[in-house]
């Protein structure tokens, strides 16, 4: 198997620590030994992949390591990936009985690093679970984040053949470019889609685009007719697209990026440096909001300002990322709005004109400018559904997420299932997860019957 | 505050503490940084022709993250030379006269007994104690446990002691016998002073399964050794109440031993008839400052009781222990949970149905769901209490018992991890008066549903 490529050397993203690191042997057999094994537990209801958090708690307790790593696995193929970046606070952990009692809850998110990490850098995956005999069958995955990803490793350890097209040179999606750095690296997210391909039959075909055009044969394009033609099945893990725009004045230039696009460019381009960068400004209330404004905070720059046109308590930041924002300095600038950019002569960012609001509209005759040198735009990302159009019978809802069939995750197209943030609009690891599950579930009977 | 001194065969302690004989009374600096801290007396590390010790010579079993629950040793008597170890205890009681001094002894011969009481007299020994206990390397050469679990042995060699001895004798009993009993009515025989127990119990505490050797490893083999610590007092309590009540030896002061490690520990020995408590493994973990809790533990719950001095709670328990048969058939206790604590675990669920009698319901299930999770009762209405405690996530229930099937076996209370939420409540009973076993054996009344066929036709052909 061809090494995946790894992230280049010199990148912002390496200068961070992480904020729950890794526990050793001791640590997570004491935290473990706190978990009082609930029956019916609150925390596998909470886990939207419903891992047996208990039983994979209890083997860490019991030393039987291996054996709490197949636990998670089973159900959640991400489960490292997921250890680290999963919301637990408002998931497993937030639901675990000791909340009731006001004690801390377990530490699930770092047992089930302990239990990931500790086997996978030891044991192929691929031992964990008896990998059945080739089929086959074949199954083109668009897109190589978390859904196609876990969609790619499910199908593999069942024989089919998974062929993974990414449009991008580094495969991974979010998981690898847009997490924030504190919580899970680049080459961490790239180590675990090596650990999956360890499963089966997996290739990965990079710098691939999925075009309308069947009479294009580079081999940098392949066309969706073909896709259903040469495939038995296909799965769309798109993801979403480009980061939205505001539609201010001056927007377009140096110094305002989108946040996924700021956050990629901390986690993978050495040439991206804040060097003269003291105040920044983050228009957004959301999750992404809050982790790039947490990362410039951690990154030095000393004033970094989270503009929200909205009240705190309309943020859709979870208040834990906020709390640990605020920790490191991020300032919340609630019921504001940027209303334009303020550039010199040379088209360089100085500042950003912000108007106070009222029911998320300025207020004429209020604004005032902020100095800014950087500007990160997080108020949500485009559709790139529109791809998924070229495959027949798939549709996309008002919002532009791609149609399927909530049991099974099959589009309008039976030999299409779709999962992750191209259908749901946008939401955690764990979610592209089970509906990868939800999805390979499905095709897997389709696949037997075909 | 209570009076917590204790008079031990006429010899007066300032408490009822004293280490055991082991490695905590190893030398005279030990002793004495000991009473220092508070210990009452002291049984110095038993004496006999010095022996040589291995090296390692602990293992310890751990519950959970609780470390040490159980200790094993396979170090054997003193290793010091006698003379080195007789100037020491000297010194030790020229210092601390008021302190309780006991001189451990194990040899093979009887001049060796002469020879070795005389010279702990003479260093100002208060009391000696026979180490008839210890379970490993000295029992194979027939002495320590060898003695102990040979009643006639042991009363002879009691014998020859007491008459010898100008200073009361304690003898030491072992658990790795059959019938305690035997024992406690020998050197009650031999005419002992007193009686300690228990000694620890032979054991193997584990094995290194990367190696293949049983713990603690000396170099590539090891060897079985003795076994204490908390995990011991159950079995250490039994025993003690064995004696306590036996009409041979119940009229001897006895020295409890067993996984003893804080006052509550000690209160529960006294209880059950101990006037004196020996610590060991709990010193062994934390140091020989776990004496000041102790004894202020002790004098509180003495004060707390209403009793003046430690010799009131003497065998205050001793009665209320009666063999199965005079239980009272009639007594009924069900378990209830309370609403304003349960956490919602379910654990209280999980034992109940796996480990007991299948009565306590996970709300908002259907009648066909509840059968199919193993219940056999299923009560008309089973409330759905919320838990209460905000911060769950909606849809937990507290679990509902149901009191037809529970039989109040403790359990559920047991497995509960929030204390008090469980409580066992009375509730009138099935028969409406007292009645024993004994009694409907007395009566022939001891004949249930479902008997054997041949015991009915034995029971018919006694009583035609």
């Amino acid at each position: 198997m061809r090494p995946l490529p790894v992230l280049a050397e010199g990148r912002l993203e390496q200068g961070f620590s992480e904020t729950k690191p890794a526990y050793n042997q001791a640590e997570a057999i004491t935290e473990a030994n706190r978990c009082l094994y609930c029956e019916d537990a609150p925390c596998i209801k909470a886990c939207p992949t419903g891992i047996d958090i208990p039983t994979f708690i209890r083997k860490i307790a019991t030393e039987n390591t291996t054996g709490a790593a197949r636990t998670i696995l089973r159900e959640n193929l991400l489960g490292y990936s997921c250890a680290r970046v999963c919301p637990v606070e408002v998931l497993c952990a937030g639901a675990c009985v000791y909340n009731a009692w006001e004690r801390p809850p377990i530490q699930i998110g770092r047992l089930q690093r302990f239990a990931t990490e500790t086997t996978l850098s030891q044991t192929p995956m691929s031992s964990l679970f008896a990998r059945k005999p080739s089929t086959g069958k074949r199954v083109a995955l668009i897109g190589s984040g978390p859904a196609s990803i876990a969609a790619a490793g499910l199908l593999a350890m069942e024989g089919h053949k998974a062929v993974i097209f990414e449009r991008k040179s580094v495969p991974g999606g979010l998981n690898t470019l847009g997490i924030a750095p504190y919580k899970l690296k680049g080459n961490d997210a790239l180590q675990e889609i090596q650990w999956i391909m360890d499963l089966g039959d997996i290739e990965l075909r990079c710098g691939v685009e999925i075009t309308q055009d069947d009479n294009d044969h580079s081999a940098t394009k392949v066309s969706a007719q073909s896709l259903l033609r040469d495939f038995d099945a296909v799965f769309l893990g798109l993801g979403l697209g480009a980061d939205s725009r505001l539609g201010a004045l001056d927007e377009d230039g140096p110094g305002v990026y989108g946040a996924v696009e700021l956050i990629e460019k901390i986690k993978s381009d050495p040439a991206f440096s804040l060097t003269h960068v003291s105040h920044a400004i983050v228009v957004g209330g959301g999750n992404t909001a809050i982790d790039i404004a947490h990362e410039l905070a951690l990154l030095g720059v000393s004033d970094v300002s989270m503009v929200y046109r909205r009240g705190t308590q309309d943020m859709s930041a979870y208040e834990h990322e906020l709390d640990y924002g605020r920790k490191h300095g991020v300032r919340v600038m609630a019921n504001r709005v940027v209303t334009g950019f303020v550039r010199d002569a040379d088209n360089k960012l100085i500042g950003a004109q912000i108007a106070r609001a009222e029911n998320g509209r300025a207020v004429e005759g209020t604004e005032e400018t902020v100095a800014a040198q950087i500007a990160a735009i997080a108020i949500g990302q485009s559709r790139a559904t529109e791809l998924a159009t070229r495959f027949e019978g798939v549709t996309l809802d008002s919002k532009g997420r791609v149609v399927v069939d909530p049991i099974t995750h099959r589009t309008g197209n039976a030999r299409v299932w779709a999962g992750g943030d191209c259908v749901n609009g946008g939401k955690e690891v764990v979610n592209a997860a089970q509906e990868a599950k939800l999805a390979v579930r499905d095709m897997l009977n389709a696949l037997a019957a075909s | 505050m209570a009076d917590l001194s204790i008079d031990f065969c006429g010899v007066t302690s300032p408490n009822p503490f004293w280490l055991a004989s082991a490695p905590p009374t190893n030398t005279g600096g030990q002793v004495m940084r000991a009473f220092d801290a508070g210990w009452g007396g002291a049984v110095w590390k038993t004496l006999g022709d010095p022996i040589t010790n291995v090296s390692s010579r602990f293992g310890g079993i751990d519950y959970g993250s609780t470390r040490m629950m159980g200790l094993n040793n396979i170090e054997l008597i003193t290793d010091r030379p006698l003379d080195v170890n007789l100037r020491e205890m000297y010194e030790v009681k020229k210092r601390y006269p008021k302190h309780t001094l006991v001189a451990s002894l194990m040899v093979e011969s009887r001049d060796n007994w002469r020879e070795l009481i005389k010279k702990v007299q003479d260093v100002g020994s208060d009391l000696i104690e026979l180490n008839f206990g210890c379970p490993h390397g000295m029992c194979e050469r027939g002495m320590g446990s060898a003695v102990g679990s040979e009643p006639k042995v042991l009363e002879e060699i009691t014998r020859w002691v007491v008459e010898e001895a100008k200073i009361p004798v304690i003898v030491k009993l072992t658990p790795n016998t059959g019938d305690i009993n035997e024992p406690a009515e020998a050197a009650a025989r031999g005419q002992a002073h007193a009686i300690s127990l228990i000694n620890t119990i032979k054991s193997l505490i584990g094995v290194d399964l990367e190696r293949m050797v049983p713990n603690p490893r000396v170099g590539g083999q090891s060897t079985n050794g003795g076994y204490c610590g908390p995990a011991v007092k159950p079995i250490a309590l039994f025993m003690l109440s064995q004696v306590a009540k036996n009409p041979t030896a119940k009229h001897l002061p006895i020295s409890g031993i067993g996984g003893i490690s804080n006052w509550r520990d000690a209160a529960e020995f006294i209880a059950l008839g101990s006037t004196s408590v020996q610590v060991c493994t709990a010193v062994m973990h934390y140091g020989y400052r776990i004496v000041e809790d102790m004894i202020e533990g002790l004098s509180d719950f003495l004060d707390r009781k209403g009793m003046k001095s430690v010799n009131e709670l003497r065998g205050r328990a001793v009665d209320s222990y009666v063999e199965w048969g005079e239980l009272n058939l009639d007594y009924t206790i069900k378990a209830e949970i309370n609403q304003k604590t349960c956490i919602g675990c379910n654990l209280c669920v999980t034992a109940c149905m796996d480990g007991a009698h299948q009565c306590i319901h996970i709300p908002g299930r259907t009648h066909e769901e509840s059968v199919k999770a193993g219940h056999y009762h299923i009560p008309e209405e089973i409330p759905a209490l919320p838990v209460k405690i905000a911060g769950l996530p909606a849809g937990r229930f507290v679990p509902f018992v149901d009191e037809v099937e529970c039989i109040g076996c403790n359990l559920c209370a047991l497995v509960c991890p929030v204390p008090g939420t469980i409580t066992m409540v009375e509730r009138p009973g099935p028969i409406g008066h007292v009645e024993t076993w004994n009694d409907r054996v007395a009566q022939g009344r001891d004949i249930n549903p479902g008997a054997l066929t041949s015991t009915l036709e034995a029971r018919a052909k006694r009583n035609p």
